[in-house]
């Protein structure tokens, strides 16, 4: 077992226990030496463990891979079981058996788990007591105090628990995490009943902790802050968002020599004169995060830039003003490489200012920031040559000529985000994809892209990413050129792209083996022609056709045979998709864990077919004709693992509440829906004019 | 008529004689006695401008820039003064009965001498009384160097200095060494009152003095006087060293006296004068008017702060003056926690741990608005009553952890009954006390009473609304929260009862500023 060290840890979908128990080997037998041999000999059982370990090493994250692996005979089943190291159960009750399978499990990601009580991690603390790093219990609920400290006290390895969103959480519960004598990484985001008593158990218990995640922690206040900067000297990262902190803490987080991260989004207390009240500085901050703070300005922010020599990333979304003034502050951080103005108001001499100011930037997001003008644009990036993503969303005063300048100095951009710059013509976009060819990433959702700006970007071969959503004057002639030179297209997005049909998606599909999501939703004359060509897509997971009337079962079916890897799926109003397409879906999908099934001709059998896909989590059932409450009842019923469930708001009073009761203590949340059942389909049109309106308001 | 005239100014010479014996008994002199320089100078104006008058002048006039002394018994003072002024209606008589001798008979040597000696005789015994009179104000001038100057100065100057110099720069000069030389003086009064001849000397050397600096040039040596007393208070105001203040002494009676107002129409008491003016409105419209609304002035504006001291009246005790050690107590109120705390029965018990006693109400206030719930704990097994000293004890030692108190919520449920059960008769002891002490107080409620005087009722009020009312019993009946936000919960609970611990807080707070 010595020899996989270095291997990245893998995290799949443990689907075996799904099916059923007999087809899988024993897993009695764990070593290959006690195979008796008067076995059917195979080569394979010669090989030694270390061999099967170096082999597993070099198998990629695909988790059908690993199990047809583990399918090959009993010495590679255990070898395969001995070899993981990440495990993320699909439900709770089927942690035993997988504890018992894979005794080397180090993490442990219980998200999928809505429900993890006492019991299971009891179970945990016992069967994984030497090996378990590291715990997501992120999604999960109903567990008490007693199985943290079971936990905390039996695995002395745990170095890293995930509590977020336990709103449970008491200070019983801090405490016993505080027994983790190893811990160094914790997250208790938005455990708002957590007091400053849980984090001082924690503080003084874990006194090797490196990272701590208090966002939204209502209950914690400077003691327990001030508490935790005496105790936990080799703090890294702290996340205090959202809290009541006042400068007091950010006094006592000053003696902290480790300190690299530090996020104060949202404390009210923050305000200039806390900054400046801090005589001794960060020294070793590099990342900040003032966002959201309405009563810091530039005076605040020089104080503690001054006090931190070293930052390299600034957070500062939702800051009132960007004027010339904050370059005071900025001035002495020439290591700054990312900036963040998120939503803020930003003047041309602010972006001057910051332009001179920092020369070494490599990431700048100026997103629904206002006043962001041609001038400031080229000023910036012309200092910021080096510039490597760069988000511009919904700057509306930007033209052609800043995205001319903007191109012609970051020609390494490899990510450029620039959703609804509505000034910017097609000339203007043709220059990114001819200038900067190590794009990777790219969102021009609602600009006004046509084919030959599609044909340049096609020059980026390392395309990974292409949002082109309500962009109208695309066609499939565009994509051609797309999926002819993009090999590595993993995201597509034509939402509202209605000049696209099912030749663009053809040659998408053949062209780009990699793509994992498409969205085609609205792109009314798509047929089950684009399906069948995505089928070959084997590695897709999320598909949206939303709003195609003419796609039908037989497409839908081809996808499911095809794609097995598909997860999310969206087929909200296809009128034509029925229960023959669910047959499918629920007999190859297995990895289906979200779908939209609503307006589809759908009715109580393939709504029963479809919940025996085990992963299924999230359903939205909304206006299906052919429903009716006893066979939802049913289908909720048979279907375990949900979480969410969208359901009309009639169902409500026809679904007896017992029923109800027991799915929701299963760990499932209803979400009643009124909408009226409408029938017509908005033509993109319409839709587009009523875009606009809303924009112009 | 001359024997009558005579024997009656030897026979008031005689009480007069007596008088300063009176006045040096040091008995009286830590009380003080208060005379109001009013009575000096209205005095003053029935005087004649008479040439031997002015002998007393310098000193008269000594004794109203003496105004900072309070406290000398004002009703000797002024019988003092009065015998002083038939004393000199006496001699003016006499010296007029020889002016009219003078146009008459002029050879009658003999009786004019027999005459002559009366009237010296008569000055000598009015100088004596004077300075005897003057004497009175010793003992206070030993205890304020402030008000020294004045008074010092102008008899060393009058006995001290050259009669022929010019007394306005002389006094400067004297005055400064002899500042503190109080008991020597004493002496010299003394040795006045002893010997009569001397004191004829004396005499004549005042009146020499008296018509060397005249009326008019006094003034501004009072002024100056003044001035340079003022400069001494600031200087020497902030350390008060021993002897620089003046000390009472309030009587046990006093201090536990529960009014110190009282009408004097209905004879109602009252713990403030402000109640005791609000009370009066009730007693006609006259007490109605701002004037009598007003509060009233602290006696003249020119009189000086004095730094006063107080001090206790139980022998032994620290802060009695008799102590080696003594230290003062700076108020009333002082005065009164103190000798109360001190010196006085606990009979307050807090009735949730039933073990601490106060003898001052406001303390039991103070400890029970912590006492049992507020118990911020640590792993080693020490309390806190506060969170942050918890928590700057869990920061100052190694591995002590805050530690959650598990069984909270069910100890509150008990301790209601608790309360109910056991602490009534407490309650009702406490209340008996408080009854004893203010008559009135029930109607009178606490919002204007001090701090001592809160009812009992109030007490068991606030028990209840905690037994009772309080979100932790919620908690712990509902849900079976057992450590979830007790103390915030707590705090929140506070406040919709705030109107009866409000109060007595208010009063501690009042109690711990003054």
């Amino acid at each position: 077992m010595g020899e996989i060290g270095g291997a990245p840890f893998e995290t799949l979908v443990l689907d075996l226990f799904s099916k059923r128990r007999d087809r899988l080997p024993c897993p009695s037998l764990r070593s290959p030496k006690r195979i008796r041999v008067e076995e059917e000999p195979s080569p394979f059982e010669t090989l030694a463990e270390e061999i099967l370990f170096l082999i597993l090493d070099r198998l990629d994250a695909n988790p059908l891979d690993r199990k047809a692996f583990s399918l090959v005979s009993r010495s590679f089943h255990a070898a395969e079981s001995r070899h993981r190291r990440a495990l993320r159960p699909l439900r709770a009750e089927l942690l035993p058996a997988a504890l018992a399978r894979y005794p080397a499990v180090s993490r442990l990601d219980l998200s999928l788990c809505r429900r993890v009580g006492d019991a299971a991690l009891g179970c945990v603390a016992a069967a994984l007591r030497s090996t378990l790093r590291s715990i997501d219990l992120s999604r999960s609920r109903s567990f008490s105090p007693a199985g943290l400290e079971s936990l905390a006290v039996s695995c002395a390895a745990l170095v890293e628990i995930d509590l977020s969103n336990a709103t449970g959480l008491t200070d019983a519960a801090a405490a016993a995490i505080g027994k983790a004598r190893n811990l160094e990484r914790l997250w208790l985001a938005r455990c708002m009943r957590v007091t400053d008593m849980g984090i001082g158990c924690i503080a003084v218990g874990c006194p090797k902790l490196r990272l701590l995640c208090l966002k939204w922690c209502l209950g914690v206040t400077d003691l327990g802050v001030g508490l935790v900067a005496v105790k936990c000297r080799m703090l890294q990262s702290l996340d205090l968002s959202y809290t009541a902190i006042t400068k007091k803490s950010l006094a006592a987080l000053s003696q902290l020599h480790d300190l690299e991260d530090l996020a104060v989004v949202g404390c009210p207390s923050m305000s200039d004169e806390a900054l400046s009240s801090l005589k001794q500085g960060f020294k070793s901050l590099e990342v900040l995060d003032v966002s959201s703070c309405d009563r810091v300005s530039h005076v605040g922010l020089s104080s503690i830039l001054n006090s931190a020599p070293g930052l390299r990333q600034l957070r500062l979304a939702y800051h009132s003003f960007v004027t010339p003034s904050i370059s005071s502050g900025l001035q002495r951080l020439s290591t700054l490489q990312s900036i963040n103005l998120d939503c803020s108001h930003v003047t041309t001499n602010g972006l001057k200012s910051i332009g001179s100011c920092c020369t070494s930037l490599k990431e700048l997001s100026l997103s629904k920031c206002s006043g962001v003008t041609d001038e400031g644009l080229s000023f910036i990036t012309s200092k910021n040559k080096g510039l490597v993503k760069l988000d511009i969303t919904c700057c509306r005063e930007i033209t052609d000529v800043g995205i001319a300048t903007m191109t012609s100095s970051c020609t390494s951009l490899t990510s450029l985000r620039m959703e609804s710059c509505s000034l910017v013509t097609s000339l203007g976009l043709r220059l990114i994809g001819q200038r900067c060819h190590l794009l990777e990433e790219v969102d021009l959702t609602d600009n006004d892209l046509d084919d030959e700006g599609l044909k340049s970007i096609s020059g980026c071969h390392k395309l990974s990413s292409l949002k082109a959503g309500i962009c109208l004057k695309i066609s499939d002639e565009g994509l051609v050129h797309i999926g002819n030179s993009c090999p590595e297209l993993q995201e597509l997005d034509l939402y509202r792209s209605v000049g696209v049909t099912d030749k663009g998606v053809t040659e998408i599909a053949r062209g780009c083996p990699l793509l994992q999501m498409i969205n085609l939703a609205y792109c009314t004359e798509m047929t089950d022609e684009s399906l069948r060509a995505l089928s070959k897509c084997s590695s897709l997971k999320t598909l949206e056709i939303r709003g195609c009337p003419r796609i039908s079962s037989a497409g839908l079916s081809a996808i499911a045979v095809g794609c097995r890897q598909i997860a999310k799926l969206d087929i909200k109003k296809c009128h034509d998709i029925d229960d023959a397409g669910m047959l499918p879906l629920a007999r190859f999908s297995q990895n289906l864990r979200q779908i939209n099934l609503s307006f589809c001709s759908v009715t109580d059998v393939g709504l029963l077919a479809l919940v025996s896909v085990s992963c299924l989590q999230n359903m939205t059932i909304l206006h299906l004709k052919g429903v009716t409450p006893n066979g939802l009842a049913a289908a909720l019923l048979a279907c375990g693992g949900l979480t969410k469930v969208k359901l009309h708001s009639s169902f409500k009073s026809l679904i007896s509440k017992p029923l109800l009761q027991h799915i929701e203590a299963r760990g499932c949340s209803f979400q009643w829906i009124s909408k009226p059942f409408q029938v017509q389909l908005e033509t993109n049109e319409v839709w587009k004019q009523q875009l606009q309106d809303v924009v112009v308001r | 008529m001359d024997h009558k005239l005579k024997g009656t100014s030897e026979a008031s010479s005689k009480p007069s004689s007596l008088m300063p014996g009176n006045h040096f008994n040091p008995a009286n002199l830590a009380y003080g006695f208060a005379q109001s320089p009013k009575t000096q100078s209205q005095a003053l104006p029935s005087y004649h401008p008479d040439n031997k008058m002015k002998i007393t002048n310098p000193l008269e006039s000594s004794q109203t820039v003496s105004t900072p002394i309070l406290d000398w018994d004002p009703r000797g003072m002024l019988s003092n003064l009065s015998f002083l002024e038939q004393k000199i209606h006496q001699v003016q008589d006499i010296v007029r009965q020889i002016i009219s001798q003078e146009g008459q008979f002029s050879n009658r040597a003999g009786e004019l001498a027999a005459q002559q000696q009366l009237v010296t005789a008569d000055l000598t015994c009015i100088i004596i009384q004077l300075i005897s009179t003057a004497g009175t104000l010793l003992p206070s001038i030993k205890n304020s160097l402030l008000s020294t100057n004045p008074m010092l100065g102008a008899p060393t100057a009058a006995f001290g200095s050259n009669p022929n110099l010019n007394t306005n720069q002389q006094r400067n000069e004297v005055v400064t060494p002899e500042m503190n030389k109080g008991s020597e003086y004493e002496e010299l009064i003394k040795s006045l009152s002893a010997s009569g001849e001397d004191s004829d000397e004396l005499m004549l050397k005042c009146l020499d003095a008296g018509r060397a600096g005249g009326a008019d040039e006094r003034i501004p040596i009072d002024d100056h006087d003044l001035k340079e007393s003022d400069d001494g208070g600031a200087a020497d105001g902030e350390n008060l060293p021993p002897g620089s203040y003046e000390v009472l002494q309030l009587e046990k009676e006093e201090i536990l006296a529960p009014h110190t107002h009282f009408c004097s129409i209905c004879g109602k008491g009252f713990k403030r004068d402000a109640n005791l003016r609000m009370h009066m409105r009730g007693h006609g419209d006259e007490y109605k008017t701002p004037a009598a609304l007003a509060k009233p002035a602290r006696g003249p504006a020119s009189e000086p702060a004095l730094v006063r001291r107080y001090s206790c009246p139980f022998a032994g005790c620290k802060r009695n003056k008799e102590h080696k050690k003594f230290q003062p107590l700076k108020t009333i109120l002082c005065v009164k926690n103190h000798y109360k705390r001190s010196h006085c029965d606990k009979s307050y018990i807090c009735s949730r741990c039933n073990t601490k006693k106060f003898s001052v109400i406001a303390d039991l206030k103070t400890h029970e608005k912590h006492c049992g719930r507020d118990k911020w704990l640590c792993s080693c097994g020490t309390t806190f009553s506060r969170k942050d000293k918890l928590f700057g004890h869990v920061a100052l030692f190694q591995g002590h952890t805050p530690a959650l108190p598990v069984d909270l919520p069910i100890d509150d449920v008990k301790t209601p009954n608790n309360n109910n059960s056991n602490n009534t008769p407490e309650l009702s002891r406490g209340g008996e006390a408080v009854n004893g002490l203010g008559g009135n107080m029930s109607s009178y409620g606490f919002p204007s009473s001090t701090s001592d005087d809160i009812n009992s009722i109030d007490i068991k009020g606030v028990d209840d609304s905690r037994g009772y009312f309080s979100p932790m019993n919620f908690d712990s009946c509902n849900f079976g929260v057992l450590d979830d936000f007790p103390r915030p919960a707590f705090d929140v609970a506070e406040n919709p009862f705030s109107f009866l611990p409000s109060g007595s807080c208010s009063f501690t707070q009042r109690n711990g500023e003054s």
